[in-house]
């Protein structure tokens, strides 16, 4: 154990090794992001198609949360057989997670979009595609952000775990950090990845501030 | 898919099915493990996160305990468990717990606060004390809210337990930890089979046992949302 009189911290592992946790720090954000830039991308289109064929939704809703509860160490092992060691077996079932949270964002997002409203929309000689642009997807914008910000928050955490096959960011001080009996990897490991996923959360927050500015003005009126 | 097909044969070849290494053994370490831990969370979060909500307090405890819980990295958790309390053999419980409590708190919280001020309303109006409102009332109309949290709960411990075979626990992680320290990729997706078996079974389980505590007075709400 290193506990020579000093904190619980070794401050001077972490001035010498920066550009370390720079690295791992920016290889966690990119292998948490892109599985939900995935996700969202996939599922705005599958959402739209589940809000308008009612029939859709409960089988994806089904397979996608049957998914989504299925442990990571267990999907990122599954995934070598396919892949080998590469940074699919992380990005692959971290995307499948995602869907799970944000399909449903835009399907009760979509569906709480006031009737009236719709019909104005029509009535102002809106055609279905431009309604859906312009009016009901905007509005949806809440629901989705909310699922988005779940998403990213335990993606940017789960990341840590695809360490135990190599490809796991942050995770690198966990596994290091046990090895050589030094918590302060560890601290620095927790330390981030909370601070990383919090900062993303409070991004989407102010994200979701500057899209829907009629939700300002309303609470403004009030 | 030969990977597949070899992780099939290691499945049911007769070895894996004997000895304290063998797939029934590491079954139940796993049930165990996960029991006790579920057993603990419950017993701490479910009293707080029902009072929290009855009292109409402490809202923003329950919220950021519930997005901290997602934020911290369960590996993390598990190696500084290990090497804080210098390798001690229960070191895994700590974590385990810990992230089992969030989940069955928030939706505790939620549930009591969802029953509404019009049924709490009543209830005091008919002569109940806040004791008998709680558990009579708010308690029942929660239940299946509260059960979802348990089942989500459960399936964090049922993750966490797994990823703890790195600091040396049992269980169905074994096979995926040894079979990646020894390059036996076969067993490593064999224990993976299990895992994911595994926590079908606990999700399935939870689903009907959710159903089945919906209150007959309030099946056709369930019904309709």
């Amino acid at each position: 154990m290193n506990d020579e009189g000093q904190g619980l911290v070794d401050w001077a592992w972490v001035t010498g090794n920066l550009g370390l946790i720079a690295y791992y720090a920016w290889q966690n954000l990119y292998l948490a992001l892109v599985p939900v830039l995935i996700g969202l991308a996939v599922s705005v289109p599958l959402g739209i198609a589940c809000a308008r064929w009612g029939w859709l939704y409960p089988p994806v809703l089904g397979v996608t949360s049957v998914l989504y509860a299925l442990p990571a160490l267990a999907l990122f092992a599954l995934m070598i057989a396919w892949a080998g060691l590469t940074e699919a077996i992380v990005i692959v079932p971290l995307t499948l997670y995602s869907l799970a949270l944000l399909i449903p964002g835009v399907v009760d997002g979509l569906r709480a979009v006031p009737e009236p409203v719709r019909q104005s929309a029509t009535a102002m000689g809106f055609g279905p595609v431009r309604r859906l642009v312009q009016v009901e997807l905007p509005l949806a914008i809440p629901v989705v952000i909310a699922g988005l910000r779940v998403a990213t928050v335990s993606s940017i955490s789960l990341v840590s775990v695809g360490q135990l096959m190599g490809v796991g960011g942050l995770g690198y001080f966990f596994t290091d950090g046990e090895q050589r009996d030094f918590p302060t990897e560890v601290y620095v490991g927790i330390g981030l990845i909370v601070i990383l996923a919090f900062a993303a959360d409070a991004l989407l927050v102010l994200l979701r501030w500057s899209l829907t500015p009629w939700l300002r003005a309303r609470e403004a009126a009030a | 898919m030969s990977a597949l097909g070899s992780a099939w044969h290691w499945l049911i070849s007769a070895q894996q099915w004997h000895g304290a290494n063998g797939i029934p053994a590491r079954l139940a370490e796993h049930a165990i493990y996960t029991g006790i831990s579920l057993a603990i969370a419950v017993a701490v979060a479910l009293p707080a996160g029902l009072l929290l909500g009855h009292s109409r307090r402490g809202g923003f405890v329950a919220v950021s305990a519930a997005n901290l819980g997602r934020a911290l990295p369960t590996l993390g958790l598990l190696v500084l468990a290990f090497t804080v309390s210098s390798a001690s053999p229960a070191a895994w419980l700590v974590p385990l717990v810990v992230l089992g409590i969030p989940p069955v708190l928030v939706n505790a919280y939620e549930g009591v606060l969802g029953a509404g001020e019009d049924l709490r309303d009543a209830a005091v109006g008919m002569g109940m004390t806040g004791r008998q409102v709680l558990l009579r009332v708010e308690m029942p109309v929660a239940l299946p809210l509260i059960i979802a949290g348990i089942r989500t709960a459960a399936i964090q411990v049922v993750a966490t337990a797994t990823i703890a075979a790195y600091i040396g626990l049992g269980g169905l992680g074994r096979y995926i930890i040894d079979g990646l320290a020894t390059k036996d990729y076969a067993m490593v997706a064999g224990g993976a089979i299990l895992v994911v078996a595994f926590a079908l079974v606990i999700q399935i389980v939870f689903t009907v046992t959710g159903r089945l505590a919906v209150p007959a007075g309030l099946r056709h709400r369930a019904a309709g949302s």
